[in-house]
């Protein structure tokens, strides 16, 4: 354990030394490559040496980056592209077999019909819950404290956060003592316990709540840093034309921050298409609650894999994400330049 | 009476006091400027009458109702903001429709109002435009505009022009005066820190200075008659000259020595019990002029002479540990720096002030 620790910790200072040293080394050899001498020197060759040096040092120290992200990011799409006109070893060609299987799939789609329904209810339901919690906490003494709770399950693994939720939806069979949350508020209310996670169609809902109790503080604190950027007179102004507390909030607030929502809507939205971990964790895609992610993973790595179905599953992942994390930057983007 | 009458309003913060018990009563159709220097509570005064800040003490009332807890958009008032607060998602008709249509006016009557307004002020061309989309000043118009679809009695204006340019200042007041002009009824209430602003729109003037009102009264009148060092300093530019003296014979005229040993006899009245009594003579630059005999007020080196073609300013040193006095004569003077020049003024110019700063009342 502290051997372990202390390796963890070494790696981390020899990592951020290496690139430390790589950014000065790499500096120095610019230097000597493009000499700018004190005094001596021709000024005319010292000022296309300065500027030599300020238009190739981005490449000099972006490379590294460039690189792993080159071979990390890029080859692998392109190798899961073409490995989806393969078969399951990755060796016969099939051509488009694989996808005519995932369209008639039952299963695929199962999975498709699934991530829709996430993409509808989470980030619409964070983004609600986010931006209502915003402007109430705005005005309580104690908002900071509530906003702190509320932004703690972000610090949470899925992993974890689905261990949690599952103590939550906890079942004991017989006349056993139900130890599960939701069960015990059942009983307490009179009703029989049920077997939630097991239960088809709803069991979907129970696992998006995980992912909304994580992702509502992340919408929380992006969303209430916007309403504090919205000019107090323009409130000021709404109160004396007459409006009312709610009018001012969608008519006044909700339109100035608009572009906000957007951004924080889009990122919850790519999250969602990969939602992976809490399906795996909770039911692992069991009583229809199978998702793409989660399907592409299965098809890999069970069952002796299948290369070639899992790349189609992976790359209508991508195509769905895609689009949407375009949009998202471009949006990001047009926000931080103020408009 | 849509006037509005404040009874020993109190604001505090908590265990700070910003407002000390304003007593102030405007009356219908009268033009008001709050004016006093950053920090002296004029603009949450007026928050106060708008109701945007809650009132600690004291009782206010707009159209004889008692305004304490009523909503602001039920007191009949409208507010100009010194950052305009349009709407920004807003187009300029949506901006100025906002308050009518949440007040579930008709379509027609929304529309009858925003136009007119919007004639008046020149927008009818704009009314499709974002405020981002506008200029300074052209939102600044806007923000009028939309007070006046309110219909208010009781007009109410934040340092509406200190966003704009100098030149866009002097236009926008101008409008500004002839709107109220075309609004006789309604009151108007004016904070800013402009005395220009004050002196040029007010039909009284209340010089407010650390959470209270100093003097209330016709521009000129505070101009020719401050009650006080604070409003003398405050009203006119350059400030009022302060030179301290002493009283050496009170009566009728009252004769004030300098520390030099030369005394001026002043036509303010004094008891004999004033006599000795540390005071400060006032005497504006304007009625300062260079004085040819022996029969003079102020002497010293000229440190600095500003000539800007139609005035001159001289500042003239006087004793070490005074400040300088400042002359401002029409149009240009030979007088160079270090010059050592004479000032006299009419005596009937002079004002006199006491130790604690109150002043000693002049014949009218």
């Amino acid at each position: 354990m502290i051997s372990q620790l202390v390796s963890a910790f070494g790696a981390v200072i020899a990592g951020v030394f290496l690139c430390a040293l790589y950014y000065w080394l790499s500096d120095k050899l610019l230097q000597l490559v493009f000499p700018v001498r004190d005094g001596d020197g021709d000024v005319r060759v010292a000022s296309r040496n300065l500027a030599r040096r300020a238009s190739v040092r981005p490449w000099l120290f972006l490379g590294p980056a460039l690189l792993l992200l080159g071979i990390y990011l890029v080859y692998p799409v392109v190798a899961t592209f073409i490995l989806s006109f393969y078969d399951r070893s990755g060796t016969t060609f099939v051509g488009g077999a694989n996808y005519a299987w995932a369209i008639n799939d039952a299963q695929f789609r199962q999975a498709i019909f699934n991530n829709i329904l996430w993409l509808a209810v989470v980030p619409a339901a964070c983004t609600f819950f986010g931006l209502v919690i915003a402007v109430m906490t705005d005005r309580i003494w104690w908002g900071n404290i509530a906003k702190s709770l509320i932004f703690m399950p972000m610090a949470i693994s899925f992993v974890g956060a689905s261990v949690i939720w599952k103590f939550i939806y906890e079942y004991k069979g017989g006349k056993e003592t139900q130890i599960g949350l939701l069960n015990a508020i059942v009983q307490f209310f009179g009703g029989d316990p049920q077997v939630w996670i097991s239960m088809p169609f709803w069991n979907n809902f129970f696992l998006m709540a995980i992912l909304i109790w994580i992702q509502t503080g992340f919408a929380m604190v992006i969303l209430s840093a916007a309403l504090r950027g919205i000019p107090e007179e323009t409130v000021e102004a709404a109160v004396i034309d007459g409006a009312n507390g709610w009018q001012i909030f969608w008519k006044i607030m909700v339109p100035q921050i608009w572009g906000t929502i957007a951004v924080v809507w889009t990122t919850i939205t790519i999250l969602v298409l990969k939602v992976f971990d809490i399906v795996l964790t909770m039911t692992n895609g069991q009583w229809n609650t199978m998702v793409l992610a989660n399907l592409m993973f299965d098809w890999m790595f069970r069952g002796g894999g299948d290369s070639g179905r899992s790349a189609v599953i992976a790359l209508v992942i991508m195509a769905a994400v895609t689009p949407i994390m375009i949009w998202n930057i471009r949006q990001a983007n047009r926000q931080s330049e103020g408009h | 009476m849509a006037g509005v009458v404040l009874k020993d309003i109190r604001k505090a913060y908590g265990q700070v006091k910003v407002l000390h018990g304003i007593d102030l009563d405007v009356a219908e159709g009268e033009f008001v400027v709050f004016v006093g220097p950053s920090g002296c509570g004029k603009s949450t005064l007026l928050r106060m009458i708008a109701g945007l800040e809650t009132i600690t003490g004291g009782e206010m009332s707009i159209d004889g109702k008692v305004v304490n807890d009523v909503p602001p958009s039920r007191r009949g008032i409208a507010m100009v903001f010194q950052s305009y607060a349009l709407y920004p998602h807003m187009s300029v008709y949506d901006n100025m429709a906002f308050g009518l249509r949440i007040a579930h006016q008709s379509k027609s009557e929304v529309d009858r109002r925003v136009r007119a307004a919007a004639d008046i002020l020149q927008l009818t061309p704009y009314l499709d435009r974002l405020p981002k989309a506008l200029s300074g000043g052209q939102r600044q118009r806007v923000a009028i505009g939309r007070a006046i679809c309110r219909d208010p009695k009781v007009f109410l204006f934040d340092e509406p022009l200190s966003n704009l340019d100098a030149a866009l200042r002097v236009a926008t007041r101008i409008e500004i005066a002839r709107l109220k002009e075309q609004m006789p009824e309604t009151t108007m209430i004016y904070v800013t820190h402009d005395q220009v602003e004050a002196m040029t729109l007010a039909d009284r003037i209340v010089v407010l200075s650390a959470g209270r009102v100093e003097q209330v009264g016709p521009p000129l009148e505070l101009y020719e008659h401050p009650t006080n060092l604070f409003v003398a300093r405050f009203i006119g530019s350059p400030a009022m000259n302060i030179i301290p003296g002493t009283i050496a014979r009170s009566g009728e005229e009252t004769s004030v020595s300098f520390a030099d040993g030369r005394s001026v006899s002043v036509p303010i009245a004094t008891t004999d019990a004033r006599s000795g009594d540390v005071v400060s003579l006032g005497v504006r630059p304007e009625d300062l002029a260079l004085a040819q005999g022996e029969d003079y007020l102020f002497e010293g080196p000229v440190s600095i002479v500003e000539a800007l073609g139609e005035v001159t300013l001289l500042y003239v040193e006087g004793p070490s540990g005074t400040e300088p006095v400042t002359a401002k004569l029409p149009g240009s003077v030979g007088v160079r720096k270090n010059d050592t020049v004479r000032l006299h003024a009419d005596p009937a110019k002079l004002h006199l002030f006491d130790a604690s700063g109150k002043a000693f009342s002049k014949r009218r």
